[in-house]
């Protein structure tokens, strides 16, 4: 976490939006890309409404490079087109009726530049943005992809402070998404202001967000780097996105038990108390008798209840105490004849259990103090 | 044996017919068709009527005999100013109508758009007794500025955009409603200021609707006759629009009628024609 005391966005604030109350509170570095992931209705669009100011916060205060934009408390509002804000909208937003290059010359024109400045200005970030062979196109005649970086060009032209991205990808077909979000990837890089990018896609956060917050229920339920937060999830939302078993329990030296039923071995690291356990779908064993001779020490009895066909395995939906979700081979559910009902045995190993305590927001990053991290 | 209707034929002009909209049979049932050619009939039929009767022989003399010019450039300039004159203060209405919530809001669309329901000629009488010479607002323009409105063409387009304007209200009051506000939220995040916004992104948005809301109101100042009448009089060439001098041509020159009316029937299916895109593909110009 930074100040934003130099250029940087600081949100401590609560925002208000018909039932729900947002609450947050976050800070963003110059040149860093935050990204704010979380389902649909956790609050993340409501987040950047207000950090844009379209819509005020209720208490609290947002401030950029440590200017005031909206603070509730002394009743200071700054109105969004005064705010230094590059907004990317989840449907871009184009104006219909302009050009593209007149959408991209909007922020310059209207922010005091002459007719032909404006012009020039936008030119410049058609070229930049590769997109020059569009400009006299209307908005009606591009493709998503196309749309996306007339929408990205528009945002910079006004050279915003601050970079504003609301699902920059989601508009767009599974093809022509994955270069878009390289090609997004390097204009962030360039890009030297704080920027927050909003997203339910996992890989997307992972792959453009050096830092990430996960928003649920209108909160913060857990920050970090996308590794840390990849690793050790804190909720289930987050474990099914990065797609790892959760459970939670409490810890007594290398004992845990688990709150849903079950228990677990793990490398006794002097944990006690509530922890969270995480381990891949890939790191626990099927076998179809109780296995006699292993060195694993967790071993249960579960029953399949549903297999689905991912691109090169099998994830198998198991019943048990625990319940888990399992990767095998198309191979082995073949071999062992695996199908809904079947009784298995699943067997995963102590060091293959991570282990950690929940509510580890606020962890200062990059200290790592688990062994089992490194 | 199932319980299956009896065939019926279906030609193979039908059948592809059939298939390229869609869906069952499109033949109109009788209760329905009946009535409707009725109503073609009594909606055509008199257009007929004036079409045949028309002295086509000796149209222009007929036009240049009465004072069908004088009149027709009256109409024309009179509803063209009040067309100007609804845009300039009715469109800043809309917007407030659509855009802001305040106490009372309700009844004041109410009001102003009340003269789509009242008889013009209600109209006529109430702007009557607002600016005629002893009305509360005649009696001070006449003392103050020795103003007089009541029969003069400032009264003919007073009268025709008191009853026009609300066309043009409610048809673009319609169209910022239906707009898409998410435009209006990009242009503020771009820097432009409310009034910037208006004019670059709004308006263009519903440019459309504003064509058709300005021609629905100039059609309907074209047409007006009660409230002019009242308000304004039939001066000839003062305040004599073609709606009246073709009422007042039926009584002593019915050739010269005629001939006013095909004018203004022209003009009427010019108009349609100009807001084919808004009315004739079917749903409302709203």
């Amino acid at each position: 976490m930074t100040d934003g005391g130099s250029g940087g966005l600081v949100v401590e604030a609560e925002v208000r939006r018909g039932g729900f109350t947002l609450a947050v509170s976050l800070a963003a570095a110059p040149g860093q890309v935050l990204g704010l992931l979380g389902p649909n209705g956790a609050g993340k669009s409501t987040l950047l409404s207000a950090v844009a100011g379209l819509t005020p916060v209720s208490a609290g205060r947002i401030t950029l490079a440590g200017q005031v934009m909206d603070d509730a408390d002394a009743g200071t509002f700054v109105e969004a087109s005064g705010r230094p804000v590059g907004f990317v909208f989840q449907n871009y937003r184009l104006f219909p009726h302009l050009t593209v290059a007149e959408n991209v010359a909007f922020s310059p024109r209207v922010r005091g530049l002459g007719r032909r400045a404006a012009r020039e200005a936008a030119s410049h970030w058609l070229d930049r943005l590769r997109i020059a062979d569009l400009a006299d196109r209307k908005p009606a005649q591009l493709s998503g992809g196309q749309a996306q970086r007339v929408a990205l060009a528009r945002a910079l032209a006004g050279q915003p402070e601050l970079l504003l991205l609301d699902e920059p990808l989601s508009a767009l077909d599974a093809g022509t998404r994955l270069d878009v979000q390289a090609e997004l990837k390097l204009h962030l890089a360039d890009y030297t202001g704080p920027c927050l990018l909003v997203t339910h896609d996992p890989i997307e956060a992972l792959v453009l967000a050096g830092q990430l917050i996960v928003l649920e229920g209108a909160r913060i339920v857990q920050d970090g780097t996308p590794a840390q937060i990849a690793r050790r999830p804190a909720t289930d939302y987050v474990a099914k996105l990065v797609g790892l078993n959760l459970y939670p329990g409490r810890a007594d030296g290398s004992q845990v038990r688990l709150t849903g039923g079950g228990s677990f071995i793990i490398p006794d690291h002097g944990q006690h108390g509530d922890v969270l356990v995480a381990v891949r779908p890939s790191a626990i064993l099927v076998s179809t008798e109780s296995p006699q001779h292993s060195s694993a020490r967790n071993t249960w009895p579960a029953r399949i209840t549903g297999l689905t066909l991912l691109a090169d395995r099998v994830r198998l939906d198991l019943d048990g105490q625990p319940p888990a979700l399992v990767d095998v081979t198309p191979a082995a559910v073949a071999e062992l004849s695996l199908d809904p009902g079947t009784q298995v045995w699943l067997t995963v190993k102590a060091t293959d259990l991570e282990a950690y305590p929940p509510g580890e927001r606020r962890a200062p990053s990059g200290q790592v103090s688990d062994p089992l991290l490194s | 044996m199932v319980n299956l209707a009896e065939p019926s034929r279906l030609s193979a002009r039908e059948r592809g017919r059939r298939a390229a909209r869609g869906g069952v049979s499109r033949s109109v049932p009788v209760p329905l068709l009946v009535p409707a050619l009725i109503a073609v009939a009594f909606l055509v039929l008199p257009l007929i009527g004036l079409v045949i009767r028309a002295p086509w022989g000796h149209l222009g003399a007929a036009l240049s005999g009465s004072d069908a010019t004088q009149a027709l450039v009256l109409s024309l300039w009179t509803a063209s100013t009040a067309t100007a004159i609804s845009l300039l203060i009715g469109v800043p209405l809309a917007w407030v109508l659509a855009r802001t919530r305040f106490p009372g809001q309700r009844l004041l669309r109410a009001l102003v758009t009340l003269p789509l329901v009242l008889p013009p000629v209600v109209g006529g009488v109430a702007l009557l007794l607002a600016f005629g010479r002893t009305g509360f607002i005649g009696r001070l323009l006449d003392s103050w500025f020795g103003l007089t409105i009541p029969f003069t063409p400032i009264a003919v387009v007073m009268a025709e955009t008191f009853v026009a304007m609300p066309f043009l209200i409610i048809t673009v009051e319609g169209a910022l409603r239906s707009a898409d506000q998410g435009y209006e939220e990009a242009a503020a995040t771009l820097g432009a200021k409310p009034m910037t916004v208006f004019r670059r992104v709004t308006l263009p948005l519903i440019a459309p609707s504003l064509g058709a809301g300005a021609v629905l109101c100039w059609a309907r100042a074209l047409g007006e006759f009660g409230a002019t009448i009242t308000f304004a009089g039939s001066f000839p060439g003062q305040t004599e629009t073609m709606p009246i001098a073709v009422y007042y041509a039926l009584e002593n020159d019915p050739d010269a009628a005629i001939a006013l009316s095909l004018v203004l029937l022209l003009v009427s299916i010019v108009v349609l024609v100009s807001l084919r895109d808004h009315w004739l593909r079917g749903g409302s110009v709203v």
